[in-house]
């Protein structure tokens, strides 16, 4: 059907040409440079974007940078009643629910994609690539919504009580275990694994599925076994290509709003255990926006807890596109 | 068989096992989700939820406005990037091969793919609302559409580069000039591919909560205004989520079914489209 499609506009295309060349050129310039112009134009604003969303937080940002200097990236005092501000506490914070979640995500993301391309049948792969897309589709906030109301009362009953009881007496780690509640830094990151688990496990599977079969082959002729020929031919092979998406996962985790919103308690202080309330960068700008009036100090400073995200984003993305190119993301 | 092959043996099996292991945990969780959506959504799911507005506890109210809402806010960011996607993702493959500016903005639009969608929120904040003092259906929209455009430039680029260098020849050696070849030829050709990415941005923006929370803001009441506050269905189950009331949660709940079965059925769309052209 395509080819018959094209077969038309070929001949509707071709009829000016028949024409005499000055003739065709006078009718192809005009469009032409519209066209070019536009299109280029278009690549110029999407260019533009990114340099306009740093102005715009900047611009935002700018009373909150003047009145607490530099010191205003890593201060860990948030106080709305004193109007003394810092994103120590949110960075802290946005960094170990991250970190957790790719504890969790990474080494479950690395079995199923192991199971999904050397232990499942090969007729079950493409259904289980959909489902897998499919999750990845879910907006956040359905995670939020179910950490709130399933997961973290789970943790609260079953899991962090009897893991604090178990830590409470040896030394640095019944502060990082100390007792708390469902909603926690610990709840966050749990939510956040899941929710990056299908992203993850989809990259991981198209990286591990592009190892050349002879490759592959010729090591299971050598009389490897299927975990030989993962661990020591696919692992290498992909390797950049896996850490590159890993930091894609983190870049996810690290802006995520919603998913965090919901089960990390919103406290703008610092502890050192994993199951006591915080903030990140993201929860706390959603959570206390509506109570920053416009031109206030505290909107200022909730735009520069935005640079700050902006800027680490941007390092970790950075990075992730030069390791995994600009083809696999998708 | 020597003790090393029973070993090697043992630790492929083990592996295996620790695999399936990870899928079967990856299942759970994930299926938890599906389950406790569908099994609390779909009692709270009536009529009565699609066609009246919200409103405060105890008073029966639905998601009315903020479906509408949504949609309003969804047309009017789709309307915007759709454009814009297109035309540069058609720059990127076809005007700036190898260019540095044609670089440059691959790896930014590459960038912004991946931001974090509250900052599109913010950046709109200061762009459109602080500076008319009014939080507007129509910021919501441009946020939408701020995180929609890179998703259509990567599929469109992505689309048009599969297609062959001689089909272009072929009309060009025709005579056809390079606005006819692309629209003409090349866009026909990758059409199927464009739109899928078109409906996937579509799916995406259509469950975003972040960015909308700083430009539209939410509305409880009946909306249709693009210069006023409006109401969308992320904002209020993320409202009615947290607020103590049953029968406001039990609504929450009913609307993330809603936009989730929303999302999936366009991304099925999507897949389906992508699988006859295989």
């Amino acid at each position: 059907m395509a080819m018959n499609d094209q077969a038309s506009s070929l001949s509707i295309t071709a009829l000016p040409a028949a024409a005499p060349v000055a003739a065709a050129r006078s009718v192809g310039q005009g469009p032409e440079r519209l066209f070019a112009g536009a299109v280029t134009a278009s690549g110029i604003l999407v260019f533009g974007l990114l340099g306009a969303i740093i102005l715009m937080l900047l611009i935002g940002a700018w009373p909150a940078l003047q009145a607490f200097g530099p010191a205003f990236f890593w201060n860990p005092i948030w106080d709305s009643v004193a109007e003394k501000f810092g994103a120590g506490v949110m960075i802290y914070g946005t960094l170990v629910t991250s970190l957790l979640a790719l504890i969790i995500a990474v080494p479950l993301a690395t079995g199923v994609a192991y199971a999904l391309t050397e232990i499942v049948p090969s007729a079950m792969r493409r259904p289980v690539g959909i489902v897998i897309q499919l999750l990845a589709a879910i907006p956040s906030i359905i995670y939020g919504m179910w950490g709130f109301f399933i997961l973290a009362p789970y943790l609260a009953e079953h899991v962090i009580l009897d893991v604090a009881d178990l830590f409470v007496d040896v030394p640095v780690l019944n502060k990082v275990f100390d007792y708390g509640s469902g909603n926690s830094i610990f709840t966050a990151g749990l939510v956040l694994a899941v929710m990056i688990l299908p992203l993850i496990t989809a990259m991981f599977v198209e990286v591990l599925g592009a190892t050349p079969v002879v490759l592959k082959e010729s090591v299971y002729g050598l009389g490897a076994t299927r975990f030989e020929v993962i661990r020591y031919v696919a692992l290498p092979y992909g390797k950049r290509a896996m850490i590159g998406a890993i930091m894609l996962g983190l870049g996810r985790a690290l802006g995520e709003t919603m998913a965090v919103t919901f089960v990390i308690g919103n406290a703008t202080r610092l502890s050192p255990s994993i199951f006591a309330q915080g903030a990140t960068i993201s929860s706390t700008i959603a959570n206390e926006f509506s109570e920053a009036g416009g031109g206030s100090l505290k909107l200022a400073a909730l735009l520069g807890l935005g640079v700050t995200l902006f800027m680490i984003s941007f390092v970790v993305l950075s990075i992730s596109r030069k390791l995994v190119g600009h083809k696999v993301q998708n | 068989m020597s003790a090393r092959t029973a070993r090697r043996k043992a630790v492929n099996a083990a592996a295996g096992a620790v695999a399936v292991g990870a899928g079967l945990v990856s299942l759970l969780a994930l299926g938890s989700i599906l389950w406790t959506l569908v099994s609390r959504g779909a009692p709270a799911l009536h009529w009565s939820v699609l066609t009246t507005s919200m409103a405060p506890t105890g008073e029966h109210g639905g998601l009315a406005n903020a479906i509408i809402g949504t949609l309003i806010q969804v047309v009017i960011g789709m309307a915007v990037a759709t454009p814009i996607g297109i035309m540069a993702g058609t720059y990127l493959s076809e005007y700036a091969r190898g260019s540095k500016l044609g670089n440059v903005t691959r790896f930014v639009s590459d960038i912004l793919l991946s931001a974090p969608s509250i900052l599109v929120g913010l950046f709109v904040y200061v762009l459109l609302v602080a500076t008319t003092k009014a939080y507007s259906g129509f910021a919501g929209g441009i946020a939408l559409a701020v995180i929609a455009i890179p998703m259509i430039v990567r599929t469109t680029e992505d689309m048009l580069s599969l297609v062959p260098v001689a089909l272009r020849e072929a009309a060009a050696a025709l005579g056809a000039p390079k606005w006819k070849v692309v629209t003409l030829i090349a866009w026909r050709a990758a059409g199927t591919g464009m739109t899928t990415g078109i409906l996937l941005a579509l799916a995406r923006v259509s469950g975003e909560t972040a960015p909308l929370l700083f430009t539209s803001l939410g509305n409880l009441n009946w909306s249709t205004s693009l210069t006023k506050p409006m109401a969308s269905l992320p904002l209020a189950i993320y409202q009615f989520a947290s607020s103590p009331y049953d029968d406001l949660v039990q609504l929450a709940w009913a609307g993330a079914l809603l936009i989730t079965l929303g999302v999936l059925v366009i991304n099925i769309v999507a897949q389906l489209a992508i699988g006859r052209r295989r």
